[in-house]
């Protein structure tokens, strides 16, 4: 597996970089705590009105914002930061080195970069979601269990296709950074239910923006909500788009002529 | 007086053309200003639907109009000073800024009111297409309306004045994200931002009402809505001006403090 190995060794240089700057640790984990005792005193101030939030008892929500730090770690771990350097090499020309390696340069942009302090975001969701489980006291099967693992990896490989294909319109065109600050703000969406949100907005956030799939739907196999047409349907949508973003990739990757060359 | 009007209609015109440059960046900053109080306009919409139409003294198209109201004044009220100041200190570009014969701020005001007018009308427009989705109510009390006006311009002035101050804190260290983040989250909680103040607990709203914060963001959009008695709304303006004297005191302080440690990280 040429992408675990990729991911481990640029996963190593990321903590070298990073472990001379220890401080960031403190800082980065005060700033992730804080954003989930935000997180979590919202919800006690919309729970002191009432006891369910469009059929989500308060812990299925709590597990949901665990679901929503979980993915939004890993997105930010090496999805975000790679395609960010990315397009800064597509506009500098330095995108020429990693194109004269040999290895596939799609799976070589789209590690290049692992901010290692997001470990704390996927840590602190992992550990919401499992006190959130532990409250509602549901058993959670291995069925179900394996049913949310695939959902986490459909969700992130949407979103990975989805980041790829703004990415690779950099080919065409100079500044793209700003798409890609939409889908930050559109991301903060995900911390609610997508279900409570009116039908246009529910649409954006699952077919513009997949918000959806990366965050609810996951949420939805763990609490036992999920139908088999979402399961097959997000199924069926990873597998497209991961194509497409390929097919798009080759395409942009054709176009390349090496800016500063 | 008149060297000052001269300096601000300079300033204008070229921070006017500098704004009119980023207009996309402007287009899709909107997104996430409407964004946020979009989502708990959604979530106590759907709140106030399971509770029979009404919570805590809102119903359900109060607080459509709470949102909404809160929107426009999040955003004209709104700076980014906070983030600049960190890269300015940083990369040295203050330096320049210290050259000119006049304050700093006044560039940055100049800056800010720019780009309000010339995003101000797509946030009207977001408002009134949203205004046709969610059907807000409002009870109009004439005599708040016109003094939401002033209260609005106290508010962006209280606003811009802590902000700035804040902003400041980059002198002294360059990890300003961790500082903003607090700020931000203060904010949140404290100006009316997650829920009304008045749905808030007790001691919340002592705190909010404490500091500038209600000053800044909640009170005119409660004038708007005519949720305040004339006494109350009295109240308000007279903290607004003893919030924005203390501001102008300490930016003064803050900034004499800061320009003397300040020595351009990247020059």
């Amino acid at each position: 597996m040429s992408l675990l190995r990729l991911l481990w060794i640029f996963f190593r240089v990321g903590v070298m970089g990073e472990l001379a700057y220890r401080v960031n640790f403190i800082v980065r984990l005060f700033q992730s705590l804080l954003e989930l005792g935000t997180a979590l005193a919202g919800l006690a101030v919309v729970f002191a009105y009432t006891d369910n939030l469009g059929g989500w008892r308060p812990d299925e929500i709590v597990a949901l914002v665990g679901v929503y730090f979980l993915v939004g770690g890993l997105i930010g771990l090496v999805i975000q930061p790679s395609m960010e350097a990315f397009i800064e090499s597509v506009r500098e020309g330095t995108l020429d080195f990693t194109l004269t390696k040999p290895e596939d340069a799609q799976l070589l942009v789209s590690l290049r970069d692992v901010e290692i302090w997001e470990l704390i975001d996927v840590i602190l969701g992992f550990g919401v979601l499992t006190v959130a489980l532990v409250r509602l006291g549901e058993q959670v099967g291995a069925g179900q269990a394996a049913v949310f693992a695939v959902m986490l990896l459909a969700g992130a490989a949407i979103v990975y296709s989805f980041w790829l294909m703004l990415a690779t319109l950099s080919f065409w065109f100079v500044r793209v950074e700003n798409i890609l600050v939409i889908f930050q703000s559109m991301y903060e969406a995900g911390r609610w239910p997508i279900s409570l949100y009116p039908g246009w907005l529910r649409f954006g956030l699952t077919f513009l923006v997949p918000v959806a799939f990366a965050v609810t739907v996951p949420a939805e196999a763990l609490t036992g909500r999920l139908d088999t047409t979402t399961l097959l349907g997000a199924l069926a949508l990873a597998a497209l788009l991961l194509l497409g973003s390929r097919l798009f990739w080759r395409a942009g990757l054709r176009r390349y002529s090496g800016a500063s060359a | 007086m008149r060297a000052f009007l001269e300096l601000y209609t300079q300033q204008f015109k070229t921070t006017f053309a500098a704004m009119l440059q980023y207009r996309a960046s402007l287009a899709i900053w909107i997104i996430g200003q409407v964004l946020e109080p979009l989502v708990y306009l959604v979530v106590w919409s759907v709140v106030s639907g399971s509770q029979g139409g009404q919570v805590g003294g809102f119903t359900t198209a109060e607080f459509a109009a709470y949102f909404l109201a809160l929107m426009l004044v999040n955003h004209i009220t709104y700076t980014w000073i906070m983030w600049e100041y960190e890269y300015r200190v940083r990369e040295g570009s203050l330096s320049f800024a210290l050259l000119r014969p006049v304050h700093p701020i006044h560039s940055d005001v100049a800056d800010n009111v720019s780009s309000k007018v010339i995003t101000l009308p797509g946030m009207l427009l977001v408002a009134a297409l949203l205004a046709l989705i969610f059907r807000p109510s409002v009870t109009v009390l004439p005599w708040a309306l016109v003094a939401a006006l002033p209260a609005l311009a106290l508010a962006f002035l209280l606003r811009f004045l802590l902000e700035w101050t804040l902003a400041l804190a980059a002198f002294w260290t360059t990890r300003v994200s961790a500082f903003n983040q607090l700020y931000f989250v203060a904010l949140l909680f404290l100006s009316g931002q997650i829920a009304p103040l008045s749905l808030m607990p007790a001691w919340i709203q002592t705190i909010a009402s404490i500091f500038p914060f209600r000053w800044m963001i909640s009170f005119p959009v409660e004038l708007l809505l005519g949720r305040l008695t004339p006494r109350e709304a009295l109240v308000g303006f007279a903290a607004q001006a003893i919030w924005i004297a203390l501001g102008l005191g300490l930016i003064r302080l803050v900034w004499r403090a800061g320009v003397r440690v300040y020595s351009a990280v990247g020059a």
